[in-house]
């Protein structure tokens, strides 16, 4: 994985640790859920920033159609995740956002196979 | 802020919100699997490959008639995805010949950490429990 995306690993495990305890004491995110996964999402943007440069600079036989859409799907999933919670203010909601949390480090691992498969 | 509308008994509100988002995800992974197989490689393993297009299908629509409360299609658009995991899991496992590539439900998911097994039966499980009372 590239330092970013252990990051932003080690940045969704944090969250999945505040999102679970926020499901349990059944409280609804705050100011610091939010802000945090704002900042989760800009570094998606680098992600995907970084990785269209990698993967359009030199491609090396990966598939970049493959790998273009698992960096959008990244991208993308935070915030439908959020638009999808938005009418859903009970821990229902914070569970949809855990689940998005929970996908990211997966495409994490696909982008990394597809990247070093064919290397 | 608004309140939350008063539970509507649907079946994508409450915990059906987190269903339904789960169907979305894999809708999207099985939809987006099956079209590149379909495009760069449907010939090397056909039944598979159009297994996932199938997998693909029945995810679309059962994301959809779950967030739209449509109970009837979304119980057979679930009833068909487990009876389709079951199928497709003891298949994959007897006759590998007819499986050199994996397709969404072979090995009963195992490719999507066994979502697929699991899905379907809390899938069943809510839609039923909503049509109680």
């Amino acid at each position: 994985m590239t330092q970013l995306q252990l990051v932003l690993s080690i940045l969704c495990a944090l969250e999945l640790v505040l999102l679970v305890v926020l499901i349990v004491r059944d409280r609804l995110p705050g100011r610091l859920t939010y802000g945090s996964l704002v900042l989760l999402e800009l570094g998606l943007v680098a992600q995907l920033v970084v990785g269209l440069s990698m993967v359009l600079d030199d491609h090396r036989g990966v598939s970049v159609a493959t790998y273009v859409a698992y960096l959008v799907g990244a991208l993308v999933i935070l915030p439908l995740a959020a638009g999808w919670a938005w009418a859903e203010r009970t821990r229902n909601g914070t569970a949809v956002l855990l689940v998005a949390v929970l996908v990211i480090p997966v495409l994490f691992v696909r982008l990394h196979d597809i990247w070093s498969t064919h290397v | 802020m608004s309140e939350a509308p008063v539970e509507d008994r649907s079946t994508g509100s409450g915990f059906g919100r987190v269903i339904v988002f789960v169907y979305g995800v894999l809708a999207f992974a099985a939809a987006g699997r099956a079209s590149f197989e379909l495009v760069s490689k449907f010939s090397k393993a056909p039944v598979p490959y159009a297994l996932s297009v199938l997998a693909a299908a029945v995810y679309v629509v059962a994301t959809w008639a779950l967030a739209t409360d449509r109970r009837r299609v979304a119980l057979v658009a679930v009833s068909f995805e487990l009876t389709g995991v079951l199928a497709v899991g003891f298949a994959s496992l007897l006759w590998t010949s007819t499986f050199p590539e994996a397709s969404v439900w072979s090995d009963f998911g195992i490719g999507y950490g066994w979502v697929p097994l699991v899905l379907p039966v809390v899938g069943l499980w809510w839609i039923l429990r909503g049509s109680r009372t």
